[in-house]
This record gives structure tokens, C-alpha cells and sequence, in this order.
């Protein structure tokens, strides 16, 4: 028989914890998605209806693109919104386009019973290890958190690299070694021998930075390349860069309870999806002194649409400057450049005015 | 000698420059067609700007460019700054009218709205995905009533009824202004209708969420549309303001900023300059950027495009 290769859609740096879940839990081999390029998004588009959202142009794009590169079973999961209906469709999509694939589609699990999440799990290997695959989890746990720690400290100290790339040098690094890790002694070790080093490098930081916070939908907010890398073009501006959007903090410890109740003067009903979130971190990023906030979202994200209002009366209510993009599958910078050229512009002339 | 400043917006549609001393006095202007060769523009503008100049009195010593071909025209002039066109108009409305709290732009491919408190930008949005309230679609709507997109205008303001014409989309405008047309509308009646349809369009997308405040200045080549400046009045219910010279608020505000830049030596004598961009697929991954060169007379002198520094193209002797 053939042997089990597995592929899961990536995102963000999030790749070497699915394969840990995939090559310990599992006892599969693991096929990841080769790096996003133009290409990806073209094939994707091609077999997708053209108005769906983009992350589901992202995820059928590298699926072609990993059964190309020998996988045999793709996982997807499901979510509160259209990402419910992702596997459904991706499935039928691939099954018409003559690829003989297993999926699995995780949106069938409930997050209520977890053991239908070893129902499904099984469906990948059915001589599954209950033992094995729970503490594969748990460790990929552990090093999605690791990951948001190292990236919030990258995200808010690149801009004052002295040396450009020196950041971005030591994360692939960091990606590199996680790759080896076996299980949380060797996790914490690791973590914090990079720390000391992600500290060590050279930064000139101002007493007084600017800050500009992120918010928006779930895939691209965290899909560097389906944002046109824009945290990484603001923060070579000098700027501090603030993203509360990440795994740990949205799945994790989502306090879910305390959000809805902070943001209860702006929206009294839960719009789906990281609609919640963007609100709640919006005012907090307001209170806590940001000069701006960036809103980002595939073209067509109903719940991050239903958050736009709400962010137009924060805009007023904490005079902060908002500003929102739309992404689809377009590939040219040069519009959202100049607006992110002319966001900065801005909001380096306020915070001068208001000396 | 006194100093000069040279500041050139180079849009889709038309191409904008204008020549300023060091207290913003307009000393040479022009605006010319784009016609889709921003290199071959900029060189006509330059030959006309040289013949208005007083080389005598003064010495340009900033040039600024700004639009969206800013950046290949920054490294064919030897821009001192380069700015996007968002920032480029909030400071040339703002050397003249320092009072302004709206600025309504609408160009030939774009449109935005910028909002400012205190003589400092605080807000601003930018029509990117639409052409529906822009001045390409003025003119290809005037072609086709058999007009000049000059006639426009005038023509109206002569109209007591305006025809409703569907103002979400370019698509459903054209088709809307057809059967209007065909059913026996008047002439007058649609292009008046048209006027308000951009309005419309632009106030609910670009302005969608907005407080506007007067005082409003108008500006961008459709400003210069007399029905369009009506629709504007009529819709927000205050005087907009639009300045003689509000097609060259773009170039105004990039030459003022590179006055605070350090100096450059500007040639006029560009014409005879052989400037040449080719582009140059990269093959380094699946991404294939699409990277672009710009030479000088057969020298290198510039290059864009990739994502990485795997696809980067070094320059030898880069000032």
C-alpha cells in the first residue's frame, strides 16, 4: 500500500507545528504546501468560483500544488463562517478535477466532543494512537505559542534593526531548529536560547515610536504573502507593530465571555468569525495610545464587512485614524503602496502636530 | 540666483508640472496628456516648462515627483523626493487653503477624499477597484452622447430636470443612460444626470463613513467640470471651493516638499537623453517576479520588481 503523505494548508509560520501533529501523532508522512507565489493564486483562482473568499483561492491553489508534490490525503478545517463550507467544496472540486485524493474535512468535528476529532483523525490512520496523537498535540500546542511570542517580539523590534534582515535571518533560523524539537523540555530550551538571541540584536528603538495596530480576518491578517507582506513595509518605517490576531491568543485563550462584554457598547450580537476581536482590539489598541490601525480582509469577508461601521465610529469616538484594505487576487503593490505610504505620512504628521 | 523648485505628477491620464520659487509662487506650469508613455510626457513637459522659465533669475535646485509613475520618473529626473500623490495633494491645497477640512479629488483612474483638522491630514480613503465616479468614465460616456468631454459641463447646467441614472456601478450607469437616452430623455437632461451619478457614486464609496466639513476644495482633472461641481454643491449643501489651478495641487505639493529635501543639480536638457525600461521575468521560483530596468543611455541606472534578494539586480555606482 501506498504510504499516508498529508498535507494541510499553510499559513503563517504555523507549518512546522502541523507537522509534528502529522509525522508524531499521525505516523504519516508530511507534505507541506510549497512557498505561495503567483502561481499558487492562479491556479487557485482558476478551479475556485470567482467570488469566493481568497484564502479558499490560497488553500485550492496549494493543494494542486502539494498532490503535485506527492501528497495523497489533504486535511482542511472548519470555522464560523464560509470556512465551514471550505472541504466540502474543495473536495468536490478536486474529486472533478480527476485527483484521486483522501480529505478529510475537519469541519464534520465538533469542538465540543474532541473525540470526533479522533474520529477524524482515524479516517488519516486507522491504527491511530490515542496516547501519541493527544501528546502530539499538545506539543504543537506548545509551539504554536512559542511562535506567536517570538513573532510578537520580531514584529514590534524589526523596524529598528540596525542591520536590515537581521530579524528575519534568526526566524528562519528559529523555524529551522523547531523543526527538531521532541517534546516541551527541548521546546522551552529552544525557546529560550532564541529569545536571548532575538534580544541580542542591535536595535535603535526611539523613546517614542509609532504605533500602529492590526486588525481583521483571520487568513490574511496572518498570511504574510496575502497581505502583501504589509507588516513587514510599515515596520521598516520605524514603527512599532502591534497584532493581537494569532493562534494562541484567538483559539487559545479566546475569553470569548470578557470580549463580548467590553465591547458591548458597539456591537451587542457576535457577527461570526474574528468580527468580535477586530472590534474589541480596535478600541483597545485606540486606548492604549496607537497613532493608526490597519484593517485588512479578503474582498467579500461578511463578517469583517459587518465590522467596518463599528470601526467608523471608533475612528470618531477615539479620533484615531482607520484605515481598510480589501484583498483578492490581484498581484500589483503599486495601489496599495501609495496607501500605505500616504497612512504613514499621516500619521507621522499628527503625531508631530501634536507636540 | 534664487532657487527653484520643479514638482511633477505624472497620472494615468495627464501629466502635470509646475515650477515654484521658495514662497510657492507658480513661476512655469504645464499639463499635458500621459498617452500611456510617462518617460515620453515627462520629456515634452520639461521642453515646455524650460521655454517658460526664467533661466536668468533662478536655479532649480528640488525636484519632487509624485503620481503613479513617481517612482520611474523620480529616477529619470533625479528626484530629491518622491511622494505618493495622497500626501502630494493634502500639502498643496493646504499652501493655499490653510483653512481646508475636506479635499475632494477625482482623477482620471481614481479617486479620493482627505480630511483635515488643524492643517494636518487625519483621515483619507482612495477608490482603487472602481472606475464608476472618475473621470475616465465621464469621457467615455461623453463619447458617447457625441460630445466633447469640454461641452460637458455647460451643457449640464442648463438642465432644470437631471435624469436619475443608477450610480453604483460603471456597468449598470452605461446601460441606464441608453434606455434613458432611447425613451426620449433630453441630452441636457442625461449628461446632468451623469454629473450626479459621479457624485452620487464617489460620495457613498469614497466618502462612505466620512464627516465632510467645509470648507471643501475640489479638485483633480474632473474638478474642472462645472456640472460635477453643481452635483457637489447640491448634494453636501456648501460652497465648494476649486482653484484655478486645482489640476495642479499634485505637482504644487511635491515641488514644496522637496524644498525641505537635501539640494539636487536639475538639467533641463533631458530630451536628447535616451531612456529605455525593459522588463526582466525572474526565474529564481514560481513567483516569477516581474522585475523592471531603467536605463540611461544604455547604462543601468535603476531597477524593481522582485519580492526577494535572491531576484535583486545590483547597479553598479548607485548614487
Amino acid at each position: 500500500m501506498n504510504k499516508t503523505r498529508v498535507n494541510f494548508p499553510r499559513f503563517g509560520s504555523y507549518d512546522v507545528a502541523v507537522e509534528h501533529i502529522i509525522r508524531a501523532g499521525l505516523d504519516c508522512e508530511y507534505v507541506n504546501t510549497p512557498p505561495i507565489t503567483k502561481k499558487t493564486l492562479e491556479i487557485g483562482s482558476k478551479y475556485s468560483p470567482d467570488f469566493v473568499c481568497t484564502p479558499f483561492k490560497y488553500n485550492l491553489g496549494g493543494y494542486i500544488e502539494s498532490i503535485e508534490a506527492g501528497a495523497n490525503t489533504l486535511i482542511q478545517i472548519g470555522g464560523v463562517c464560509r470556512l465551514g463550507y471550505y472541504g466540502e467544496l474543495q473536495k468536490q472540486i478536486l474529486k472533478d478535477l480527476g485527483y484521486d485524493v483522501k480529505f478529510i474535512n475537519m469541519a464534520n468535528a465538533n469542538f465540543r466532543k474532541p473525540i470526533t476529532f479522533y474520529e477524524e483523525f482515524k479516517k488519516v490512520n486507522p491504527n491511530l494512537n490515542l496516547k501519541k496523537i493527544t501528546s502530539a498535540c499538545m506539543l504543537a500546542v506548545h509551539m504554536v505559542e512559542v511562535i506567536d511570542k517570538v513573532e510578537d517580539f520580531i514584529r514590534q523590534n524589526v523596524g529598528f534593526e540596525k542591520e536590515e534582515g537581521s530579524f528575519d535571518k534568526l526566524h528562519h533560523e528559529f523555524l529551522d531548529d523547531l523543526r527538531d524539537v521532541n517534546d516541551k523540555k527541548e521546546l522551552n530550551l529552544l525557546y529560550k536560547l532564541y529569545m536571548k538571541k532575538f534580544k541580542k540584536i542591535e536595535i535603535d528603538k526611539p523613546k517614542n515610536p509609532l504605533k500602529v495596530g492590526f486588525v481583521g480576518e483571520y487568513y490574511t491578517i496572518m498570511d504574510q504573502y496575502s497581505n502583501h507582506y504589509m507588516e513587514k513595509e510599515l515596520a521598516k518605517k520605524g514603527i512599532v507593530i502591534y497584532r493581537w490576531m494569532n493562534l494562541t491568543n484567538s483559539i487559545l485563550n479566546p475569553h470569548v465571555k470578557e470580549v463580548k462584554q467590553s465591547i458591548k457598547n458597539y456591537a451587542k450580537y457576535d457577527m461570526g468569525a474574528t468580527a468580535m476581536f477586530t472590534i474589541k482590539k480596535a478600541i483597545d489598541y485606540a486606548k492604549d495610545g496607537c497613532d493608526g490601525i490597519i484593517h485588512v480582509k479578503s474582498f467579500g469577508c461578511t463578517p469583517e464587512i459587518d465590522t467596518m461601521p463599528v470601526l467608523q465610529r471608533i475612528s470618531e469616538d477615539f479620533k484615531i485614524p482607520i484605515i481598510y484594505f480589501s484583498f483578492d487576487s490581484q498581484t500589483s503593490d503599486v495601489g496599495i503602496n501609495t496607501r500605505v505610504e500616504a497612512f504613514y505620512d499621516m500619521i507621522m504628521m499628527r503625531k508631530e502636530g501634536k507636540k | 540666483m534664487k532657487k527653484a523648485y520643479l514638482g511633477v505628477d505624472i497620472g494615468s491620464i495627464s501629466t502635470k508640472g509646475v515650477i515654484i520659487d521658495e514662497k510657492n509662487t507658480i513661476l512655469a506650469s504645464e499639463y499635458i496628456w500621459t498617452e500611456g508613455d510617462p518617460i515620453g510626457a515627462v520629456k515634452r513637459l520639461i521642453a515646455t516648462l524650460k521655454k517658460q522659465f526664467d533661466h536668468k533669475k533662478y536655479r532649480v535646485v528640488g525636484v519632487g515627483t509624485t503620481g503613479s509613475a513617481r517612482k520611474l520618473i523620480g529616477v529619470i529626473l533625479g528626484a530629491n523626493i518622491v511622494k505618493n500623490e495622497i500626501t502630494a495633494h493634502a500639502i498643496g491645497t493646504l499652501s493655499l487653503y490653510p483653512d481646508v477640512r475636506t479635499i475632494f479629488e477625482i482623477g482620471g483612474q481614481d479617486s479620493k477624499i482627505i480630511i483635515i483638522d488643524n492643517g494636518i491630514v487625519v483621515d483619507y480613503a482612495m477608490n482603487t477597484l472602481c472606475a464608476a465616479g472618475t473621470g475616465s468614465f465621464l469621457s467615455s460616456q461623453s463619447r458617447r452622447l457625441g460630445l466633447e468631454v469640454e461641452e460637458f459641463g455647460p451643457l449640464a447646467l442648463k438642465s432644470k430636470n437631471p435624469t436619475n441614472i443608477a450610480a453604483r456601478c460603471t456597468v449598470f450607469a452605461e446601460s441606464d443612460l441608453v434606455h434613458k437616452a432611447q425613451i426620449g430623455h433630453k441630452k441636457e437632461d442625461i449628461v446632468a444626470g451623469l454629473c450626479k451619478a459621479v457624485v452620487t457614486n464617489y460620495l457613498n464609496n469614497v466618502g462612505k463613513g466620512k464627516k465632510i466639513n467645509a470648507p471643501i476644495v475640489f479638485q483633480g482633472g474632473v474638478s474642472k467640470n462645472v456640472g460635477v461641481i453643481r452635483a457637489f454643491e447640491e448634494a453636501t449643501g456648501e460652497k465648494i471651493i476649486v482653484d484655478p489651478n486645482s489640476h495642479l495641487m499634485g505637482a504644487l505639493g511635491v515641488a514644496i516638499l522637496s524644498k525641505r529635501e537635501k539640494e539636487v543639480e536639475f538639467d533641463f536638457n533631458i530630451e536628447d537623453i535616451v531612456f529605455e525600461t525593459k522588463g526582466l521575468e525572474c526565474k529564481g521560483c514560481a513567483n516569477n517576479c516581474e522585475r523592471i530596468c531603467i536605463y540611461k543611455d544604455g547604462v543601468l541606472i535603476d531597477a524593481w520588481g522582485n519580492k526577494c534578494d535572491k531576484g535583486a539586480i545590483k547597479i553598479k555606482n548607485k548614487a
